[in-house]
């Protein structure tokens, strides 16, 4: 217990770590495609903020077993029997499933969304003739200035 | 045998080493300075991912990120990425600092949470104990499936999902209403050149001959299989849709096309979610709520049938075939999204390479 | 005697790491994208097949045995094919294998 105590500011330091850098690339790369990857890279980090909140040590994937099958026999031969008993159903110890299955979707419809935003980033190279963030800023400043000018 | 490491503790560290090379990925994506690369990289981060995943006992989760993160969704970067620039031009300083900054502020906020966080990998942390915990002590009384996972998915929260399956629909019509692309097969999907691997090598046509129907096999199997072990709905209709990529790529979009109309393909993605819906109505027309599964089939009709395994007495056909029902409609409005989505990008590709040339 | 086996298929993968290793080397190191491409598909076929056989001898006659060949087949179609597309794709963009000493930077290639 004292390695995954040791471990524990780590896993989570990372995951933060490439959460901050994901939306570092979003929010400041000039190429808009480099933009919705950084996204993805958040996206993604914060599943695995889940993932590392929903794993139990010694335990396996949710995918109930017989009880005193072969195969639960030789994963309960490497955990101490308390353990199993305090911690285990039915003689198995698992991973807890609920986050799996939030973030299983999520990567499905994260996906689905990632075209959403190219596709949008399609169409503004089609009308605009680049997908360079400061470009298209200048582009908009002088849009902006000039309707001011035909107001006026 | 003596082991330097426990077995749990050993697969911790593993975990950790992983998320190491992880953020190492992350460094050399915020480093990179081609759209190509960064393209790459996002693939090699999703199959990294893919396998952290597994060690941490996620194999439903693992299974998705690398049949989307590592295969679907790599493609379509790519087929947007491929009449753009691909060199990224450096951020001015002045417009780094600010967000940078941001940044920074956001991480270490995120980090003086983690004193409050559960230890890795504890089994008595408040998510691992209440409600997850439920799900694994009742599934197989309830739902009768050995994949807790499916169960939760498909059954519990079956409500939740056919939400999730709407977005990715919703997305679809998205894309396809900002790329437009008409209902016509014969419209201007022009023999493409640029999204098309070595056209006419023979080697690829033969390998992609032997394995297209095997990968189509096998996402059927993944749907089937779902109950039982890692697989379901979702990764089904990702891997059925790579399959179509695969052959769009070494065949041509035009030929993939002829062989499945783009009308199809747009009618089948929304057959898959009314199928899914429809499936709570029948439950509702025979008494029951809305996907309560259990209601599907009258009790004299059940008991008539075998007990299922696994089901310690209970019969749970019901919910059997309640799950593979909607794992179906999932499977139809998933692999149609994705594939309709890369007609769109695909079909983009070409007549910008038309426009290119003229 | 089950021990031992394991023993042997821990060895294999063991030499499987080693080539890996060797085959991550060679495609930082090597000149050009088509030694590239060799030296990465040593990984794909050497190592898969030894890491394969390896689990094989872990696993015993079981259902994953049977899995473990289909994988291994699987990876024995898709991986030639994709470096033949690899390499493919390299030639067509223009990319042309050094001849010669790599050392000495050729004339038409820098």
């Amino acid at each position: 217990m004292t390695l995954a105590l040791a471990l524990t500011p780590y896993v989570y330091g990372l995951g933060f770590f490439m959460m901050a850098a994901g939306l570092l690339i979003a929010l400041t790369s000039r190429h808009l495609i480099k933009r919705l990857i950084g996204l993805g890279v958040f996206q993604t980090s914060a599943g695995v903020f889940y993932i590392l909140l929903s794993k139990v040590s010694g335990g396996t994937a949710a995918i109930r077993l017989e009880a005193d099958s072969p195969a639960a026999r030789s994963l309960a031969s490497r955990l101490d029997a308390a353990y199993i008993a305090t911690h285990g159903v039915d003689g198995v110890v698992y991973s807890n499933p609920l986050p799996h299955v939030l973030i299983l979707t999520a990567i499905v419809v994260g996906a689905a969304t990632l075209a959403v935003g190219l596709s949008i980033i399609v169409r503004i190279r089609e009308t605009y003739g680049t997908v360079d963030f400061e470009e298209l800023a200048a582009l908009e400043a002088k849009a902006l200035r000039d309707g001011r000018e035909d107001e006026a | 045998m003596t082991r330097l490491l426990a077995a749990p503790e050993a697969e911790l560290v593993f975990a950790a080493l992983l998320l190491t090379l992880l953020a190492g990925l992350v460094l050399a994506l915020l480093a990179a300075r081609s759209v190509l690369t960064c393209i790459l990289l996002m693939s090699v981060f999703s199959l990294t991912m893919a396998l952290w995943l597994m060690v941490m006992d996620a194999p439903d989760v693992a299974f998705t990120e690398a049949s989307v993160g590592a295969g679907v969704s790599t493609m379509i970067l790519l087929g947007a990425a491929l009449s753009s620039t691909d060199v990224i031009p450096s951020v001015r300083p002045g417009r780094f600092w600010f967000p940078a900054v941001a940044c920074l502020a956001a991480f270490i906020g995120m980090a003086l949470a983690l004193s409050d966080l559960p230890v890795f990998g504890d089994p008595g942390s408040p998510p691992s104990s209440y409600v997850g915990r439920l799900y694994l002590e009742h599934t197989p009384h309830d739902i009768g499936a050995p994949n807790v996972v499916t169960a939760v998915l498909a059954s519990y929260r079956g409500f939740d999902t056919l939400g999730e399956t709407s977005v990715i629909l919703a997305a679809g019509v998205g894309v396809l209403l900002l790329l437009g692309g008409s209902l016509n097969s014969r419209d201007p999907v022009s023999e493409d050149v640029s999204l098309r691997i070595s056209a006419g090598s023979p080697v690829l046509s033969v390998a992609a001959r032997l394995l297209i129907p095997i990968i189509c096999l096998y996402a059927f199997y993944v749907l089937a299989h779902g109950e039982f072990g890692a697989g379901g709905g979702f990764q089904a209709g990702v891997i059925l849709a790579a399959a179509l990529i695969l052959h769009a790529l070494v065949f041509g979009v035009r030929e993939t096309m002829r062989a499945l109309p783009v009308g199809v393909v747009r009618s089948c993605a929304a057959l898959g979610v009314l199928g899914y819906a429809s499936i709570g109505f029948i439950a509702i027309l025979h008494g029951g709520r809305f996907l309560d599964y259990d209601a599907l089939l009258s009790p004299v009709f059940e008991a008539g049938l075998p007990s299922s395994h696994l089901a310690g007495g209970h019969h749970h056909w019901g919910q059997r075939l309640g799950i593979l029902g909607i794992e179906t409609g999932v499977m139809l409005a998933v692999a149609s999204t994705m594939t309709a989505i890369f007609y769109a990008f695909a079909g983009r590709v070409s007549r910008s390479d038309e426009a290119g040339a003229a | 005697m089950l021990e031992a086996i394991a023993w042997i298929g821990s060895a294999f993968i063991i030499a499987a790491v080693g080539l890996s290793i060797a085959g991550a080397v060679g495609v930082l190191r090597f000149p050009d994208v088509y030694t590239r491409i060799h030296a990465a598909s040593i990984t794909d076929t050497g190592a898969a097949s030894l890491m394969t056989l390896g689990m094989l001898l872990m696993a015993g006659l079981s259902p994953a045995a049977i899995k473990l060949c289909i994988v291994w087949l699987f990876i024995m179609l898709t991986s030639p094919a994709a470096a033949h597309a690899l390499a493919g794709a390299a030639f067509g963009s223009g990319h042309r294998p050094i001849l010669g000493d790599p050392r000495r930077p050729s004339e038409d290639e820098t």
